[in-house]
């Protein structure tokens, strides 16, 4: 990874590009105010007059990508206005997790994202096959393992815990700086009520603003549906559940139970209850991704590189689900296992980072319009 | 459409609000329909494309609209624009009917919202589309298209076979090729001429060419100039429509909501003279608005300068484009193209005759002058805090009045008095039945659906 070279792409320009489209598009809008009951963008626009840096940053951040605005809109092309929120938001959106990113040399992951994330899975899948064969010798890779600690006979837990452990903790650490610089640049520090955090955790784990203001996403059809929604939904919550069935797991470790755990067990229900979201929402959100993702350079979008990540951890953690009592299992866990790893330190530099950008900005939001109705 | 080739129960001219509620209603009545949009679709729709909302009567407000408009609050406000130039049993009839095209408008998939910032003043009387006129537009053609109606672009009427006031087939013209449709009844949807510069030249004379046209380029009234040769009886004058003062700016067309300005209460306007010309706080802008398009085209050159102060700039919506601004005010006179010295003299005239008294934009304040013709009768401040600013208002008509006489039923009537038989018309291309002068902010979008229902209902009797 040593080898991204920041001049190869001037992101200072691209930057300042992108927010000018961004301010050039929302001083049109500010004019016509149409769209004020679609999200949560335009009545934030309509606190400002003029449109600096951070705060288009912060609007693009706001933007949820359903689209009614772009259907919305009779500035749309061909007019000569061209406005499409929608894209200038996510051009400028994709831009600012580079530009926020820590550290800040690891920018240029996002631009072939597609390349480095699979590298990174390649490399990591590779590392555990080589481990696990380096370890116990070839043959245990393809033995038949069963019973409490089946799994941890392959790869000891402490080591799993290890590895994991110091990969998420990198991931979260990287997350929190990048955020808080995003979070800095656009707040003024003024203190945070906690209704305006609870306003915003409401409106995350809704998709309040993924809703076309009630009808829904336009998407690919040009018909409001909440296929997005509820996709994002399945996707969003199957990882948290996936999240939930490996805390619990390592919590019954500690306690003497160990895995495999039966099939009743709230650590395989979790487990397979979020698979199969991390599976269905994934697949779901693949066919109706909005046009204007579907144009981009596909390996620079990061939308579609997390997708097929997320897809390649739930399908291949149901694949050792299934293949456990089998010689397939050690195959099968160490892919998983090498997927997972390269999911969890690509996490700050991929599209997972747009949940965390997205809830910041919705606090800010909320802290906003507060402070607004207020005065 | 068996005993007739290429034929349909109704034929629909126009792509707009009107166009599709005539469309929806016959095809829910069980007729064959076709739509002929002369825009692409990317443009299709008309002057709805750049609405927002529609006037509509209601006994009580709901979970959006504030308050009860009554039908006859609705009648005053009417007969108040219009100067009592309407026809009263025509508009009497629209008032009432507008109580249902929320609900009507709700079940074809359009959606309300609050009335938007910078538009308080509507929140009682108007629906506000989610999204606005374009959201609406999308939701109508999705319901039409779903009810079997069958929509084309680019296709323009350009010819009309018609024997005794009834229509037998329309010609239309598609990318060079002609095609002769067939169809039991006709509805005439396609708007008004405001495109059509040559037109509103002949009204207007040459100041016609200094005009913005702030809605669809596709409104060149060839329909409405066909249905009149054909010998449809005519209404309204050519020089009445909905003109409003807008940013000198503004694409010639198309420029739509944006390129309004909110600032005339808050400043002076003056003209290429550099004179004042009117009183720009005799009432709130949202009552106003709408008589300002025609004052500036009254002007020389038909333009006026409004010229604010750094007290102001904040108190109005932002505009589209930034203000012109300068220092002094000799400056910004001449930035904008006016004599300095005539500048000066009118602010100083204008300063010394505002009395002091408590500034409030919110209500009908004591700020007014004394001394001067015209006098400002509120808002008025001396202009004195530098920097200063100017905009350049030209006149941007909206829509036009003159068009073809209707019935209760929207049916066209006959230059000789008769009802003619399956032709029917709604939206703008027969606004001027119910507005002869003036406007009511929504009211446009109101007629379109209200008559739109007629005609899909007369002309579905047809079948």
């Amino acid at each position: 990874m040593s080898e991204v070279n920041t001049s190869d792409f001037n992101l200072a320009d691209l930057a300042r590009m992108n927010q000018d489209e961004a301010a050039r598009q929302m001083s049109i809008c500010n004019a016509c105010r149409y769209c004020e009951g679609l999200c949560a963008v335009f009545p934030a626009m309509e606190l400002r007059r003029a449109f600096a840096g951070e705060d288009v940053d912060y609007l693009s951040n706001l933007c949820h990508n359903c689209g009614a605005c772009y259907d919305a809109c009779q500035y749309a092309p061909p007019h000569e206005f061209g406005v499409n929120v929608p894209q200038a938001m996510a051009d400028l959106r994709e831009n600012s997790y580079q530009r926020y990113v820590w550290p800040a040399a690891f920018a240029g992951l996002f631009q072939r994202n597609a390349f480095w994330i699979g590298l990174t899975a390649v490399v990591f899948v590779a590392a555990f096959i080589t481990g696990v064969i380096g370890w116990h010798a070839a043959g245990a890779m393809f033995a038949t393992y069963t019973g409490d600690g089946a799994f941890y006979r392959l790869i000891p837990h402490g080591v799993l815990v290890a590895i994991f452990g110091a990969l998420l903790g990198y991931a979260v650490l990287a997350m929190a700086l990048s955020v808080r610089r995003f979070w800095r640049a656009s707040h003024s520090g003024e203190a945070l009520e906690p209704g305006s955090i609870g306003q915003a955790i409401h409106d995350t784990a809704t998709l309040r603003y993924l809703h076309g203001g009630g009808p829904g996403c336009t998407g690919v059809s040009g018909r409001p549906s909440d296929h997005r929604r509820w996709c994002h939904h399945a996707t969003a919550y199957g990882f948290l559940l996936c999240l939930a069935s490996t805390s619990l797991a390592t919590v019954c470790h500690y306690l003497g139970y160990e895995a495999p755990y039966a099939i009743w067990h709230p650590v395989v229900i979790l487990g397979v209850a979020g698979g199969l979201g991390l599976i269905a929402g994934p697949i779901g959100l693949l066919t109706g991704r909005p046009a204007s993702a579907r144009s981009r350079n596909r390996s620079a979008d990061i939308g579609l590189v997390f997708i097929v990540m997320l897809l390649a951890t739930s399908a291949s953690g149901l694949a050792v689900l299934v293949l456990r009592a089998t010689p397939a299992m050690g195959l099968a866990l160490t892919i998983h296992l090498g997927i997972v790893a390269a999911l969890f330190i690509s996490l700050p530099y991929g599209k997972f980072v747009h949940g965390l950008h997205r809830v910041a900005a919705l606090v800010r939001h909320a802290h906003e319009q507060r402070a607004a109705a207020r005065h | 459409m068996d005993n007739n080739k290429a034929g349909y129960d109704v034929l629909v001219a126009g792509g707009g609000n009107a166009a599709l509620c005539a469309a929806i209603t016959a095809a829910r009545a069980g007729a064959s329909v076709l739509v002929v949009e002369r825009a692409p679709a990317s443009y299709r729709g008309g002057n709805t494309r750049h609405t927002r909302n529609m006037r509509v009567a209601h006994g009580a407000g709901n979970e959006i609209l504030t308050g009860p408009y009554p039908v006859d609050e609705f009648w005053e406000d009417l007969l108040r624009v219009t100067n009592g130039n309407t026809d009263r049993e025509l508009a009497r009839m629209t008032l009432e009917k507008s109580a249902e095209l929320w609900d009507f408008l709700y079940d074809q998939g359009v959606r309300y919202q609050p009335s938007l910032g910078g538009t308080l003043s509507l929140g009682r009387t108007n629906a506000f589309f989610l999204g606005g006129g374009k959201t609406l537009l999308n939701a109508l053609y999705r319901t039409a298209e779903r009810l079997g109606a069958v929509v084309r672009y680019d296709t323009t009427v350009v010819d009309l076979t018609m024997e005794n006031g009834r229509f037998e087939s329309a010609t239309v013209e598609h990318g060079g090729t002609r095609e002769t449709i067939h169809a039991k009844a006709f509805v005439a949807a396609s708007g008004g001429f405001e495109a059509n510069i040559e037109w509103l030249t002949e009204a207007w004379g040459p100041a016609a060419a200094n005009f913005l046209i702030r809605g669809t380029p596709y409104n060149r009234g060839e329909l409405l100039r066909l249905l009149l040769d054909k010998g449809v009886a005519q209404v309204g004058d050519a020089t009445q429509g909905h003109a409003v003062a807008i940013d000198g700016r503004a694409p010639k067309f198309d420029g739509g909501i944006v390129t309004r300005l909110d600032c005339v209460p808050f400043g002076v306007v003056l003209n290429a003279n550099g004179q004042r010309f009117y009183d720009e706080g005799e009432d709130f802008w949202p009552k106003r608005y709408a008589i300002w398009g025609r004052l500036v085209a009254a002007q020389p050159e038909q333009v006026g300068h409004v010229f604010i102060d750094s007290k102001s700039i904040k108190l109005f919506m932002p505009s589209v484009f930034a203000p012109e601004q300068a220092d002094t005010i000799e400056e910004l006179a001449q930035k904008v193209g006016l004599d300095p010295a005539a500048v000066r003299a009118s602010i100083d005239e204008f300063n010394a005759a505002c009395q002091v008294g408590h500034f409030d934009h919110t209500a009908y304040d004591e700020c007014h002058t004394e001394g001067i013709d015209p006098p400002k009768s509120h808002w008025a401040r001396p202009i004195d805090t530098p920097p200063y600013y100017a905009y350049t208002l030209r006149c941007g008509i909206t829509f036009t009045y003159l068009g073809v006489k209707v019935d209760r039923t929207a049916r066209m009537q006959m230059a000789d008095g008769a009802p003619a038989d399956n032709l029917y018309a709604a939206g703008e291309i027969m606004a001027g039945n119910v507005l002869g002068q003036g406007y009511l902010a929504g009211i446009g979008m109101t007629i379109g659906s209200v008559f739109g229902r007629l005609a899909g209902e007369g002309a579905a009797t047809h079948v």
